[in-house]
C-alpha cells in the first residue's frame, strides 16, 4: 500500500483534493451530486478526456503537441465534405475516415519533428497555425450545417428519467470516450511497444543505444494524437450537430495544463492514464461547481488557473522531507 | 555459465583501423580478451579506448580490420542488435539508463525492445530482474524508481541489465569514477564473482591502483597506436602511467616544511551535529594539507562549513588572523575563500556557456565598466590571462565547456577560482573522472599556487594522491581528525591500511 502510494503520489493527492471538492459542492450546491449532472458533466468531458490521452503519449514520449484540437477541427471539416460528396456514408465509414485522417496530421508532425530535427513545440506551434490558417482560407469560416443523418443522431448509451420527468442520459461520445481512455492504457501500459515510448522520454539516447526504434516512436506517439484528434472530431460533430471551423480553436492549451496537472512530466518519462483523467475531470468539475454556485464566467478562467498553479507547484513539494528538516533543526 | 574449451577467446581484433575525418582514431591496433578474464584497457582520454569498443559492439564500422572475431566466430559486418545477441554489453559511463522507471524494468528493458507489438508481463519482468540479481548477490527493491537510487546501485542495476542478455563479455567504462571507496570494493567483488562464472569483463579507468587490483592483464593505447599488452602481475602505477602518457610522471612524496610561514587559517573545536566535531586545524600560506578518510567522514561537511554554505554549531575559525564567520559562500569568497568542489560537472561549471564565460562568472563585479555593464575587452584580457597560466587546450574562447576534456574543464574551473585571487583555495576531490596525463597538470598548477604562497586544503579519496601532493596529512574518521601524518614518514599501504581497517 505505501509503495501503491509513493509511485503514484500525484494521481493519489489529486484524487483526495477532488474528492474534497465534490463533497464541498455536494452541500454548497444541491444541484452537484444529481444523475443529470454527472451524466452532462461526463457528455462535455468526452472530447477533452479524448484529447488529453492522445496528448498524454505525446509526452510521455517527450513531446508536446499544440495543433491538435486545430487538427480535429480539420479533420471534421474535410470529413463533411467528402462523405457529403460520397453520398452520406455511415459510422463505420465516418469513424475510418476521421481516423485515418487524423493519424495523417499525426505522422506529418512526428516527419517535420524527426526529420528535420526541430524540437516539437515549434513544429506543433507551425502547423497549429498552418492547420487553422489554411481551415479558415478553405472554409470561408462558414459553418456547415449539412451533414449525414447518421452523424448528428442522437444515440444514447444509457438513459433514465427521474420522478421529476428529467432526463438523464450518456451519449455515444461517452463510450467513445472510455474505449479511447481503455485503449491508450492498453498502449502505454500493457505493451513493449508503450514501454519503448516511455523510455525514448525518459532517456532518449540510452533508448537509441539499446535499439529502440526512434522514429517509429516519434510516429506512433503523434500518430496516435492525431488518431485520437480525428475520433474526438468526429465526436465533437455528434454532440454539436454541426461543423464550426474555430469551435475548438484555443482549446488545445486547457487540454495541456489538465494532463500536466494529472502528473504527466514536460521532459517525457512519466505520466499515468488515472493521473491524466484525473486532471481533466479536475478542470471539469472545478467550472462545474462555479457555474453551479453562480460563480460569473469571467471569473472561471482565472479561478481555474489559480488552481492549476498552486496544483502544479505543490506537487513536487514532498512532506516527508519538510518533516525531516525540523527533526535534524531541533 | 560455462565456457567451451575450444573457445579460448572472447574476443580478437587484429589490426583494426578507423579514421575521424583527417583523425586516425585507431591505427592496425589489435587486441585480445580472453574468456573469463578481466583486461584493462587504458590510455588518456582520446586515446581511441571508447572508439575501440564502439568498433566492437557496432556502433562504427572501421575502415580496415584483418579480423574482428567473436567467441570463436569470425565476424564480418557487426550491428549493435548483433553484438548483444552474441553476448556483448557495454555498460557505458552514463549508464544509458531510464531514470523513471522501476529497477525491474531498467534490469529487463532490452526484452521489450522491438517493433513486433507483444504484451508486457509484469510479473515474468519482476522474477527476471530478481533471479539476476541474486546471481549478483545483491538486494534492492524491485519496484523503487531508478532515479531513487544512489548512483552505486545504479551501476550494479547496469551489471544487472547486461547479465539478463546473457553477456559473455562486458566492457564497462569508468565504472568507479564516481563511487566511494567502499561501493568500489563492492563492485570489485562483483566483476571478480563475474570472471570466475566465465566472463569476460574489458574494464576502462582511470584509477590506475584499482586496474592492476582487479585485471589480469592491461593493454595500453597511446594516440590511436597499441602500445602494448602486459601482464599486471609486477607492474606499477608509475609503470603504467608513463606507458600511457609516453612520459614519466613524478608520483614522489613532494612534502615541505614551512616553519616561518604565516598561518593562513586556523580552526580550533569546531563542531556541527551529526556532522563533525571538535576539529582542530592549521593551514600555512603556502601550505597544501591532505584531508583524507572514508567517504561520510565528514570531510565535504567540513568544507562547507569553511565556505559558509553551512553554520558550524560551536568552535571558533580565523583567517589570516582575523577572525572568520562566513555568513554566506558569498561572504566566504570576499574574505579570500575558494572552493572547487567534488561535483564539478554539475555544480562547478554552467556546461552549455562558453569557456570565457566559465572563466569569469566568479569575477564579474570587478569587469564592470562605470554604466554597470560588463567590459569585453577586461574580460577577454582576463580569460586569456588564465588560459595562459593553465595550460588549458582550447579552441576558441567561445566554445562550449562541455566541448573541453575531464581534465581541461577542471583546470577552467581551477581559473575560474583563482581569478577571485583567494587566499585559501579548497580542492575536493579534484581528479574524479580526469585522466593521469590532466592530473599530472593540475597537479603541477596546484604545486605552482602553493610556492606562490596560496593556502591549499586538498580533500581527496585516493591516498597516493594527498601522499605525493600533501606537505602534511590528516586522517579523518566518524567526523573527527584521528591522527595527522607526515608523508616522509609513513607509506601508501601504511596509511591505506589505517584509513581502511
Amino acid at each position: 500500500m505505501r509503495d501503491l502510494l509513493s509511485s503514484y503520489r500525484i494521481e493519489a493527492r489529486l484524487a483526495v483534493v477532488l474528492a474534497l471538492i465534490c463533497v464541498g459542492l455536494s452541500i454548497a450546491a444541491p444541484q452537484f451530486a444529481t444523475l443529470p449532472n454527472a451524466t452532462s458533466l461526463l457528455n462535455n468531458s468526452a472530447v477533452n478526456l479524448i484529447w488529453a490521452v492522445g496528448l498524454l503519449v505525446v509526452l510521455i514520449a517527450g513531446g508536446i503537441d499544440i495543433s491538435f484540437a486545430v487538427a480535429s477541427s480539420v479533420v471534421q471539416y474535410v470529413a463533411a465534405k467528402m462523405l457529403m460528396g460520397i453520398g452520406g456514408g455511415n459510422w463505420v465509414l465516418g469513424f475510418l475516415f476521421c481516423g485515418c485522417l487524423g493519424i495523417l496530421l499525426g505522422l506529418l508532425n512526428a516527419w517535420l519533428i524527426h526529420g528535420f530535427r526541430i524540437i516539437s513545440i515549434v513544429v506543433t506551434i507551425a502547423t497549429f497555425n498552418a492547420f487553422f490558417g489554411l481551415l479558415m482560407f478553405f472554409s470561408g469560416g462558414r459553418n456547415i450545417y449539412s451533414l449525414p443523418d447518421w452523424w448528428t443522431a442522437r444515440i444514447f448509451i444509457f438513459e433514465h428519467e427521474n420522478a421529476q420527468g428529467v432526463w438523464s442520459e450518456l451519449t455515444l461520445s461517452v463510450a467513445v470516450m472510455i474505449a479511447c481512455v481503455v485503449a491508450t492504457w492498453a498502449l502505454i501500459r500493457r505493451t513493449n511497444i508503450g514501454r519503448q515510448l516511455y523510455a525514448f522520454g525518459d532517456n532518449p539516447e540510452g533508448a537509441r543505444r539499446a535499439g529502440v526504434n526512434i522514429a517509429v516512436m516519434q510516429g506512433v506517439a503523434f500518430g496516435w494524437m492525431g488518431l485520437m484528434a480525428g475520433i474526438a472530431g468526429l465526436c465533437q460533430v455528434n454532440i454539436v450537430k454541426e461543423v464550426v471551423p474555430n469551435a475548438l480553436y484555443g482549446r488545445e492549451l486547457d487540454v495541456l495544463a489538465a494532463v500536466v496537472l494529472g502528473g504527466a512530466r514536460l521532459g517525457g518519462g512519466k505520466g499515468t492514464i488515472l493521473g491524466c483523467v484525473l486532471g481533466v475531470m479536475f478542470v471539469a468539475i472545478t467550472q462545474n461547481g462555479l457555474n453551479l454556485l453562480g460563480v460569473s464566467p469571467f471569473a472561471f478562467q482565472m479561478i481555474i488557473g489559480a488552481a492549476i498553479l498552486i496544483a502544479i507547484s505543490t506537487s513536487n513539494i514532498d512532506l516527508s522531507q519538510i518533516l525531516r528538516k525540523t527533526e535534524t533543526r531541533q | 555459465m560455462t565456457t567451451a574449451p575450444a573457445e579460448r577467446f572472447a574476443l580478437r581484433l587484429h589490426k583494426v583501423s578507423k579514421a575521424f575525418g583527417g583523425v586516425q582514431a585507431l591505427n592496425a591496433v589489435d587486441f585480445e580478451v580472453r574468456a573469463g578474464e578481466v583486461h584493462c584497457l587504458a590510455g588518456e582520454n582520446g586515446c581511441g579506448k571508447s572508439t575501440l569498443i564502439k568498433v566492437v559492439t557496432g556502433v562504427h564500422r572501421p575502415e580496415s580490420a584483418d579480423l574482428i572475431e567473436l567467441f570463436g566466430q569470425p565476424v564480418d559486418r557487426i550491428t549493435p542488435v548483433q553484438a548483444r545477441e552474441m553476448g556483448v554489453s557495454v555498460i557505458w559511463q552514463d549508464l544509458a539508463l531510464f531514470p523513471h522507471m522501476s529497477v525491474a524494468e531498467n534490469i529487463a528493458f532490452d526484452d521489450l525492445v522491438g517493433l513486433r507489438p507483444r504484451s508486457v508481463r509484469y510479473g515474468q519482468m519482476k522474477a527476471r530482474a530478481a533471479e539476476v540479481l541474486d546471481r549478483l548477490g545483491v538486494r534492492m527493491d524491485l519496484a523503487a524508481p531508478l532515479h531513487s537510487l544512489p548512483i552505486a546501485q545504479r551501476q550494479v542495476v547496469a551489471i544487472a541489465r547486461a547479465l539478463m542478455n546473457d553477456a559473455r563479455l562486458i566492457f564497462m567504462d569508468e565504472p568507479t569514477a564516481s563511487l566511494t571507496q567502499s561501493e568500489t570494493d563492492r563492485l570489485l567483488d562483483i566483476v571478480r564473482k563475474l570472471s570466475a562464472e566465465g566472463v569476460a569483463i574489458v574494464f576502462v579507468s582511470h584509477r590506475l591502483a584499482e586496474v592492476l587490483e582487479i585485471a589480469e592483464r592491461v593493454t595500453v593505447v597511446r594516440d590511436g597506436n597499441l602500445v602494448g599488452v602486459y601482464p599486471t602481475q609486477g607492474m606499477t602505477q608509475a609503470r603504467l602511467g608513463e606507458l600511457m602518457t609516453g612520459h614519466l610522471i613524478e608520483n614522489q612524496v613532494s612534502a615541505r616544511d614551512l616553519p616561518d610561514a604565516p598561518v593562513a587559517f586556523q580552526a580550533k573545536g569546531l563542531s556541527r551535529h551529526g556532522e563533525f566535531s571538535d576539529i582542530n586545524l592549521t593551514i600555512k600560506a603556502g601550505e597544501v594539507v591532505g584531508l583524507t578518510g572514508l567517504i561520510g567522514a565528514g570531510r565535504t561537511e567540513l568544507a562547507h562549513v569553511m565556505m559558509g554554505m553551512r553554520r558550524a554549531d560551536s568552535g571558533q575559525m580565523t583567517l589570516n588572523g582575523a577572525t572568520y564567520r562566513p555568513t554566506s559562500a558569498r561572504a566566504a569568497i570576499e574574505q579570500g575563500m575558494a572552493y572547487v568542489s567534488e561535483d564539478r560537472l554539475s555544480l562547478g561549471l554552467l556546461q552549455k556557456q562558453s569557456i570565457a564565460d566559465n572563466t569569469v562568472i566568479s569575477v564579474l563585479r570587478k569587469l564592470t565598466t562605470a554604466a554597470g555593464l560588463i567590459s569585453e575587452t577586461r574580460k577577454a584580457d582576463l580569460v586569456a590571462h588564465w588560459i595562459k597560466q593553465m595550460g588549458v587546450k582550447i579552441g576558441l574562447p567561445q566554445d562550449a565547456i562541455s566541448t573541453l576534456s575531464g581534465g581541461n574543464q577542471q583546470k577552467v574551473v581551477l581559473a575560474k577560482w583563482l581569478a577571485t585571487a583567494p587566499r585559501l583555495l579548497i580542492l575536493d576531490s579534484p581528479t574524479v573522472g580526469v585522466d593521469v596525463g590532466a592530473r599530472a597538470g593540475i597537479f603541477r598548477i596546484v604545486r605552482q599556487l602553493a610556492e606562490d604562497g596560496l593556502a591549499i586544503l586538498l580533500i581527496s579519496d585516493e591516498v597516493t594522491e594527498v601522499m605525493h601532493h600533501a606537505d602534511r596529512i590528516m586522517h579523518m574518521a566518524d567526523g573527527r581528525i584521528v591522527q595527522e601524518y607526515d608523508p616522509r614518514r609513513i607509506t601508501v599501504p601504511q596509511l591505506e591500511e589505517r584509513i581502511y581497517a
